[in-house]
């Protein structure tokens, strides 16, 4: 039944949207996501789907033109990297806002200055804030699935949020891989039309995005971050009807060697798979290391996060973006958070930057990132708390 | 033609706003939505009317009506128009949807020019109406591209040294028009008539149209409240603003101003400009009337009339 | 003109606004300092009072018009435009 392709990470994204019935696409071509809006665009101008593709002058107008779309109870989705996320940052709150359930593809690059084409994960890091739900992928494949599953976890009347699929640009955008797919037929299955409830139907006329003075906002905002709680569990659902649909398994976040790993790394995206890698090695060496992978980094799956530490003594954060000026950079400062929360701040912590601007991270860099996590559970000493992987001083 | 008596006497756009008393822009809307033919989207940007309109838990739309932010009305006209397309050809909706965007002359000739540029060349079934009230009025009277040369606003201020705004008004139209647009016209609410036939006409056009609509300002022009018409007629009648439309290329002058009243008429009726009338700014008054004239004659010219 | 201020949990979400023309409910007719008196025998019925009124205070009549009190802001528009010059405006006395 499966078929199987070899597909970049652009290219599985394009190809999942072909298969989720899209009334409304708007984007704008970007490095290194353009190859997803071209084939997008090829897609409907084959007539391969049955889309509007609203080729805009800018990612500012692509998120309008979805938010205004999704308003009318369409599905939409939409595509962008780096310095498009960042311009149409003011529309990515609106669309949480206004409640609009959007799927984006993010290949994540570097921001400017200086001027960088390349992965890391400063783009979506600056917009974790703005009420949207982000997965992150750690391989085509992840992406293909995730995309699929976004649309049907968006459209939950219990959520009704957007969600950004983000792919390390490159690493993953331009990678081929062993993707396999499903057929369309499983898909629409799998994924039934939109079902809004409310939308601006003339014949309902509705009021969207009145003014909210100090008497009524914070109750609109209070709803959202009831919304992103609610999805916790949509999305476990979402995942396991995807997962008798495919045996493909998903969740919140994926763990490796976690059951009596004494360190672990957590890290999102494709450097996850790295590290389970370099983890696997270690293990085979005797070593108790471990990876955790937060598919989902909002809503942050900290429950989940704390029940995978378990006994762990000391963890190493990746960050693949610097959160400037702060204690501890994005993913860290969350994992702390949650550690603290739940009582558990015993547990080690340190964080490590990692390729910016696109700088390779190896094995050879993990595995020293490992053995340093080890030294501190062995020891109860934290060398360095903050440290830059691969930077020349 | 339109006959008052004939027009409906439901008001899509009710009372209970909060515009300021006399405001134009509230005569305006009212005028739109008495021109609409059937089912009805209004986009409007951040602005006057936006902000006065949706006082939440009030509104004052009986059509559905979305509010996204000041620069993007078109682009979410675009996004509307584009979904209705796509539910329509997937059976999925059954109606044909007239999508308004409304945006003041901020949200158009600056920060939303780009936004509206992009709808327009993509072709999206729409009507832009600007109204244009000539600054930022909403935030408390800032300059914008469509302020006037002279005019006096809180950043473009009556200084001793600069005598309100050095710069010329923006050629809205004639940007619009550029971009090949079917229909694109000029109006003012005094000459209602005139106004709500376009409206009607920019919504029978399929593409995009665009409507650019004079929009008096008792507050931020510094008028007497009662005078808002009058200021809109003045404004037409000293050829300040040119009635016209361009449909499918073609210009033609739609009010004829043969005799028209002097430009100081309308000026000294408004305190934006009454630092212009000390003697040593004569000669910027002199330099806005000959903007008037070359204005006119250009225009007048594009129209096939002798000025 | 106070209303029931809702919760977050019974609000509609997204800020939406259901109900068409709710702006009804806030009258505007204490922002006047002057009100529009119509000598409605002299009143041709000529409505342009009517379509350049901003805030649809002039109710159509079949032989005249009037003014709806409650929303009227007593901008004097009306009064300015009437062609037969049938419409005061007179100080508001509360």
């Amino acid at each position: 039944m499966a078929k199987v392709i070899g597909l970049t990470g652009n290219e599985a994204i394009a190809y999942a949207v072909k298969q989720c019935d899209v009334d409304v696409i708007a984007a704008y071509p970007i490095t290194p996501q353009t190859i997803m809006v071209e084939l997008l665009s090829e897609y409907v101008y084959n007539g391969e789907i049955n889309a509007e593709f609203i080729c805009v002058e800018s990612e500012h107008s692509a998120m309008s033109a979805c938010v205004g779309a999704s308003l009318t109870g369409a599905r939409v989705f939409t595509a962008t990297a780096s310095q498009g996320l960042a311009l149409m940052h003011e529309m990515l709150y609106i669309a949480s806002g206004l409640r609009c359930p959007i799927v984006m593809g993010v290949a994540n690059r570097a921001l400017s200055a200086p001027l960088n084409i390349h992965g890391d994960h400063s783009d979506m890091m600056g917009s974790r804030d703005c009420g949207w739900m982000q997965v992150y992928a750690e391989n085509a494949q992840e992406a293909y699935d995730w995309i699929i599953q976004s649309f049907k976890i968006a459209e939950d009347l219990r959520v009704l949020l957007p969600i950004s699929v983000n792919i390390d640009g490159f690493i993953l955008s331009h990678s081929m891989e062993r993707v396999e797919v499903l057929e369309d037929e499983d898909v629409s299955r799998f994924l039934p039309p939109r079902k809004p409830v409310i939308t601006i139907d003339p014949a309902k006329p509705i009021t969207v995005g009145a003014l909210c003075l100090p008497d009524y906002y914070f109750e609109m905002k209070r709803q959202q971050v009831h919304a992103l709680n609610e999805s916790y569990n949509v999305i476990r659902e979402v995942n396991k009807d995807f997962e008798s649909f495919t045996g493909r398994r998903y969740d919140l976040l994926e763990t490796y060697g976690m059951s009596d790993a004494e360190a672990a790394i957590i890290s999102l995206g494709s450097t996850a798979g790295t590290a389970k890698a370099v983890a696997r090695d270690l293990r085979s060496e005797g070593k108790k290391v471990g990876v955790i992978k937060p598919w989902v980094y909002r809503p942050f799956p900290e429950e989940d996060l704390i029940k995978a530490v378990g006994d762990a003594e000391t963890l190493a954060v990746l960050d693949r973006a610097c959160s400037f000026g702060a204690p501890f950079n994005a993913l860290c400062s969350d994992v702390v958070a949650a550690l603290y929360r739940y009582g558990k701040s015993s547990v080690k912590v340190f964080n490590c930057v990692y390729g910016l601007g696109g700088r390779d991270i190896t094995p050879t860099d993990i595995r020293a990132i490992f053995n340093e996590a080890l030294e501190a559970a062995k020891t109860g000493i934290v060398k360095e708390q903050l440290k830059f992987i691969g930077v020349r001083e | 033609m339109v006959r008052l008596n004939e027009l409906p006497v439901e008001e899509l756009f009710t009372s209970g706003h909060r515009l300021c008393a006399g405001c134009g822009a509230g005569t305006i809307m009212r005028m739109t939505l008495k021109a609409t033919r059937g089912p009805t989207v209004v986009v409007n940007a951040t602005g006057c009317v936006e902000v006065a309109s949706t006082i939440y838990p009030y509104t004052s739309w009986k059509v559905s009506w979305v509010h996204v932010a000041f620069e993007n009305a078109a682009a979410v006209a675009s996004g509307i128009e584009s979904a209705y397309k796509a539910l329509r050809r997937k059976g999925l909706w059954d109606k044909h949807v007239d999508v308004i965007a409304i945006a003041g002359d901020g949200g158009t000739f600056d920060i939303g020019i780009q936004a509206l540029s992009g709808a327009l060349e993509r072709g999206h079934d729409f009507l832009y109406i600007c109204y244009d009230n000539e600054a930022y009025m909403n935030t408390g009277i800032q300059r914008s591209g469509a302020t006037p040369h002279g005019a006096a606003t809180t950043t473009s201020p009556a200084g001793r040294k600069v005598p309100g705004k050095p710069e010329f008004k923006k050629d809205l139209i004639g940007i619009c028009a550029a971009h090949g647009i079917e229909y694109a016209a000029t109006a003012s609410p005094a000459y209602w008539n005139d106004y709500i036939t376009k409206v009607r006409k920019g919504l029978e056009v399929e593409g995009p149209a665009v409507i650019h609509v004079f929009s008096p300002c008792p507050l931020g022009m510094r008028f007497d409240s009662s005078k808002s018409m009058e200021v809109a007629r003045l404004a037409v009648q000293t050829r300040y603003w040119p009635v016209y439309e361009v449909e499918k290329g073609k210009y033609k002058l739609n009010i004829k101003v043969p005799q028209p009243k002097p430009l100081i008429d309308f000026l000294k009726m408004q305190g934006r400009f009454s630092h212009l009338f000390q003697p040593e700014f004569q000669h910027e008054i002199e330099a806005l009337q000959r903007w008037v004239d070359e204005n006119w004659s250009r225009i007048a010219s594009l129209c096939g009339e002798t000025a | 003109m106070s209303e029931i201020k809702l919760g977050w949990k019974s609000l509609p979400i997204g800020g939406v606004l259901l109900e068409p023309g709710s702006a009804m409910r806030y009258k505007t007719g204490d922002w006047r300092a002057f009100k529009p008196i119509i000598d409605q025998k002299r009143c041709i019925n000529c409505l342009l009072c009517w379509i350049y009124c901003p805030d649809s205070a002039i109710i159509r009549l079949e032989k005249f018009v009037d003014v709806n009190y409650e929303y009227c802001k007593g901008c004097g528009v009306c009064a300015n435009e009437c062609p037969v010059k049938c419409i005061t405006m007179v100080e508001e006395k509360r």
